[in-house]
């Protein structure tokens, strides 16, 4: 049988998320709780999670976490991890054994920077070379895969429940400001952690619910930009679209969400003159990174997160709040279990984002 | 030795239990195929004229004609066929060239009949499209590189040039000359109606349809007939035509029978001498020539034209679109071998050029390798025959898709193959008056108008079925198509999966 | 009032109204049956040759002068119409003489014979418009002149 990234698996799935306006980190139990009420939602294989503010100490290191097949691999690939980069910190990422979570590959942890004398060669910035190196790992080195690559983040992911995999990586010991969670429900048996979610690249991570239909439409055009889809699947893309159009077109998360999830061109037409002139500018121009098809994404990035729903709502997603927190998940019953008294319960409209940023001033 | 017979190809077939003598049949051959013997108070027919338009079967009150092939038959052997050897005698007979009409007849594997289309089952849902928003709309030209903002962070929303299309299908070029007046006026009246556009072909604009600029391209061929600036500001935007896919390196061929009134002044060329454009365009010897001439056209339009670059899909296409997107050029169209013309030399038109499905497969991969994808938009004819060929040419890669072949069958042709001799029954191919205004404008605009229409709801319908519901995610999304009994090179070409995997 | 028009330019001259004509009036529901080996006497002709052809019917003129011209009361008006009581007719010809169009024919059987607009036979609307191959014929609405 193919490995994921040979095929493409199609997946239903549950999302969730917390996040801290005021900046106040949390552990990851609660956003763990939040997903048992929605544990039928997965079917054990896939599970992750994405917490931010997790590494204030190395804030300024990109933070690697990467799978090996086995030791020689893991030793090719830190070679060339130290080919071009300063490593502060190589560690195996801390694991409870057990019974529930099998066939566990190697799991590292790298604190690294780029050594300026390559970047300075290459001329680009810092984040450009990171990404590329990170998708020449996953793609060059067989038996590697680098599943987290931001700076003071990182995403944790095995194949089993979600509440399991949280168990598994002892996420009640680390403290975020912001929390995304996945439970898969693949429609074939992966077999491999790589293919678990959340997908990250940077800082950027998703946890997505739905099956996209414009998949390889997104996905080519993601490769003509340099991005190399090894995986296969909805979140990796969707992951690289937005990298793409808020690191590299420098849209604002607004504008990416009406290029994602773009509003019929009959919604354009009855906005205001000036609205109506970005959106169908931003339809035009990025016309091949329109996502359709059911989706419901969170994305995580440093100092916020914003859900996303496909332009037609074909997939549930609640949003809640309470004081500083918000709270997003595939059904309100995973919101209620991490906050019993949340408010203001909604459901956004299909292409409406919800941003939710740190206030200003908080240092993460 | 005189002539060889040639025994006629068809057979008229006339019931004469139902033909009640009406003469319907003999007044619309142009051919002369029926006439009517007063004293034996019957038809009689010459079959050897007969080219099988079906004019006659079409008109006939009490349907009691049918045309078939005539039986009549040389002594079977595989290698030499009938028609091959009859090409034969053709010759022998005239010493010319052989030359046909509309596109190669042979048969070559027709890839669209080999991909079978995706749809949505339980992980995802299908769309119902009467009951939810399907957009078709398109946008054709080059797209930015990087977005710009101003200095208060506004984004810069001007863009070059760009063709709106509330379809992605549009009707490719039918020179007024090859096609009638009245052919033309149908065009343009269901380009306007439609929000598309349609053509000019090579034979400029005639003054009446300056009305219909908006939706019209101007083409810009190597004979360079009825090219003036007017012209060229008139058309919503300008085709350089390179070459055509039924006749890739030669030029247009218009036999001076064709040029006569409206269509010589037209073509700024005199009446009755034939219309043969060069092979090449004689400014351009090469790709940095052709650059050339894409900015002499935008200048003269002051750069607010989208300019297209038609290329016959010949062995390196892939090559010659990724020069043509470097050039300045907007829109690249290519053109396959089973594209239609309205008279090509046979050798050429049946044994040069090669398949617009793996043409475009390639010419699309190619371009995404390159990273200049964004920088033209890629539209495709030859023989798109059906809504089901558009939506398999999008999701290959292309923005859209030109049609003729179909457009003129719309408009009433048969697809009898015997344009270049002028004497359309169907009033379509033709310049004689008595047989131009047997297309009513009114009839056939409106039968464009249904056809299009058609197929932008079977485009939906198949859109919706695989969970989609703008084109543009559509476009180029390859693992909504895959192949049936193709080979493992074939899928590597088009970029697909077998059927089953 | 709807009447029968003809756009001369797209008339083919192909006579095929007159052949629907004589079938929609012969009262026979096969077109062979009705018309083969028989003189048909249509209620309209395609005047013309070679390059421009039309079609000729009744006008069915608001004063017409056949109906004035009428001796035995055969042809009158009725609902805008004019119409012809064959019984009545006693084929003296003289509406034929005055019709400036040409419109009024003699059948076979002596009477004269002209379109009432298939309003008397089963075809409901003029049958040399519904099988006019180029919508040369029409049937519509239009101002008085």
């Amino acid at each position: 049988m193919k490995k994921e990234g040979q095929i493409r698996i199609p997946s239903g799935c549950a999302i969730s998320a917390v996040i801290s306006r005021d900046g106040n980190r949390m552990t990851g139990e609660k956003i763990i709780k939040s997903m048992l009420p929605m544990h039928d939602r997965s079917n054990g294989l896939g599970g992750g999670f994405a917490a931010y503010g997790i590494y204030p100490e190395y804030r300024d290191f990109y933070a690697f976490h990467v799978f090996f097949n086995g030791k020689a691999v893991k030793e090719e690939c830190e070679v060339l991890l130290k080919d071009r980069f300063e490593v502060v910190k190589a560690e195996t990422v801390p694991i409870y054994k057990i019974p529930e979570i099998t066939d566990v590959p190697l799991i590292y942890r790298y604190f690294v920077t780029p050594l300026h004398s390559v970047l300075e060669r290459l001329q680009i910035d810092e984040n450009e070379y990171v990404a590329r190196s990170v998708m020449y790992i996953n793609t060059h080195i067989d038996g590697a895969y680098v599943f987290s690559s931001g700076k003071n983040m990182g995403t944790f992911k095995a194949v089993g429940f979600p509440e399991d995999v949280g168990r598994f990586y002892k996420l009640e010991e680390y403290e975020g400001y912001a929390w995304t969670a996945h439970g898969r429900y693949p429609t074939n048996t992966p077999g491999w952690w790589g293919g678990a979610h959340p997908f990250a690249l940077l800082d950027y991570s998703v946890v997505h619910n739905g099956e996209i239909s414009s998949y390889d439409a997104n996905r080519r055009i993601a490769e003509m930009y340099g991005y190399k889809c090894t995986l296969q699947t909805d979140t990796e893309v969707i992951t690289y679209i937005a990298d793409y159009l808020l690191r590299k077109q420098k849209l604002t998360l607004e504008e990416t969400a009406s290029v994602i999830a773009a509003p019929f061109w009959s919604t354009i037409e009855s906005k205001p003159q000036n609205e109506a002139k970005v959106l169908e500018y931003l339809r035009k121009v990025y016309s091949g990174m329109l996502i359709t098809g059911p989706f419901s994404i969170v994305l995580g990035f440093t100092g916020g997160i914003m859900a996303l729903n496909d332009r037609l709502k074909l997939r549930s997603m609640v949003v809640g709040e309470k004081d500083d927190m918000v709270y997003i998940a595939s059904e309100e019953a995973a919101i209620r279990i991490m906050e019993p008294d949340a408010e203001n319960i909604r459901y956004p409209r299909g292409g409406e984002p919800v941003i939710v940023k740190v206030k200003e001033g908080v240092i993460l | 030795m005189t002539e060889l017979y040639i025994s006629p190809e068809f057979e008229v077939i006339r019931n004469t239990n139902r033909c009640i003598a009406c003469r319907v049949c003999e007044r619309q051959c142009a051919n002369e195929v029926h006439s009517y013997d007063s004293d034996a108070k019957a038809m009689i027919c010459d079959e050897s004229k007969c080219v099988n338009c079906k004019r006659c079967v079409s008109l006939c009150p009490t349907h009691a004609l049918k045309i078939v092939k005539n039986d009549d038959r040389l002594r079977e052997n595989a290698n030499w066929q009938d028609d091959t050897i009859k090409e034969i005698f053709k010759q022998a007979n005239t010493g010319g060239v052989l030359l046909s009409s509309m596109g190669n007849p042979k048969p070559f594997p027709v890839y669209w009949d080999k991909i079978l289309i995706n749809a949505s089952q339980v992980t995802n849902p299908p769309i119902d499209p009467l009951r939810e928003p399907m957009e078709t709309r398109v946008f054709l030209g080059k797209k930015p590189e990087r977005t710009e903002r101003d200095g208060e962070g506004n984004i810069k929303t001007e863009l070059t040039p760009q063709l709106e299309l509330a379809v992605p299908i549009m009707f490719s070029a039918m020179s007024y000359g090859s096609i009638s007046y009245n052919a033309h006026k149908s065009l343009a009246i269901a380009a306007k109606e439609l929000g598309i556009f349609y053509n000019t072909g090579e034979g400029g604009l005639h003054e009446d349809f300056y009305c219909y600029g908006e939706n019209t391209i101007v083409q810009v061929a190597s004979g360079r007939f009825g090219v003036h600036e007017e012209y060229l500001n008139t058309g919503a935007a300008i085709e350089i035509k390179m070459g055509q896919g039924a006749k890739p390196g030669i030029g247009g061929h218009l036999p001076g029978a064709k040029i006569v009134g409206d269509v010589s002044k037209t073509r700024m060329i005199p009446e009755g001498s034939d219309a043969i454009s060069p092979a090449p365009h004689h400014d351009i010897y090469s790709i940095e020539d052709l650059r050339q001439l894409v900015y002499s056209l935008k200048e003269a339009t002051q750069y607010k034209k989208p300019v297209i670059v038609k290329v016959a899909a010949v062995h390196n296409i892939a090559a010659i679109a990724s020069g043509v997107a470097r050039s300045g050029a907007d829109i690249i169209a290519i053109d396959g071998f089973r594209g239609g013309t309205g008279a090509a030399p046979t050798r050429i038109r049946d044994n040069v050029g090669i398949p617009i499905e793996l043409a475009l497969a390639a010419v699309d991969q190619r371009l995404r390798e390159e990273g200049i994808r964004n920088n033209v938009s890629l539209v495709v004819g030859g023989s798109i025959r059906s809504a089901s060929d558009v939506v398999k040419a999008i999701a290959l890669g292309a923005d859209a898709c030109y049609i003729a072949t179909a457009a003129v069958l719309a408009l009433g042709c048969h697809l009898c193959r015997t344009c270049q001799t002028g004497k359309c029954n169907w009033g379509i191919a033709t310049q004689r008056p008595e047989l131009v205004k047997r297309l009513n404008p009114e009839i056939g605009s409106e039968r464009l108008i249904n056809l299009i229409t058609a197929w932008r709801h079977e485009i939906k319908e198949l859109m919706g079925g695989m969970g989609i519901n703008s084109v543009e995610a559509l476009r180029g999304n390859r693992l909504m198509l895959r192949g049936v009994g193709l080979t493992g090179k074939e899928l590597e070409i088009l970029g697909i999966s077998h059927a089953g995997e | 009032m709807k009447r029968v028009f003809v756009n001369e330019e797209w008339c083919l001259g192909c006579h095929l109204c007159e052949y629907n004509c004589a079938y929609a009036n012969s009262g026979i529901t096969n077109m062979v049956k009705a018309l083969k080996g028989k003189d048909i006497f249509p209620r309209i002709r395609v005047d013309g040759e070679d390059k421009i052809t039309y079609a000729v019917s009744c006008r069915h003129c608001s004063n017409p002068i056949c109906i004035n011209s009428c001796i035995s009361g055969a042809l009158h008006f009725e609902d805008g119409v004019v119409r012809i009581d064959k019984t009545k007719c006693v084929g003296c010809l003289a509406c034929i003489l005055v019709c400036p169009f040409g419109a009024i024919v003699q059948d076979a059987e002596g009477a004269v014979n002209k379109c009432e607009l298939c309003s008397n036979n089963s075809c409901g609307s003029p049958a040399c418009v519904s099988g006019c191959p180029n919508r040369a014929i029409v049937f519509e609405e239009r101002c008085e002149k």
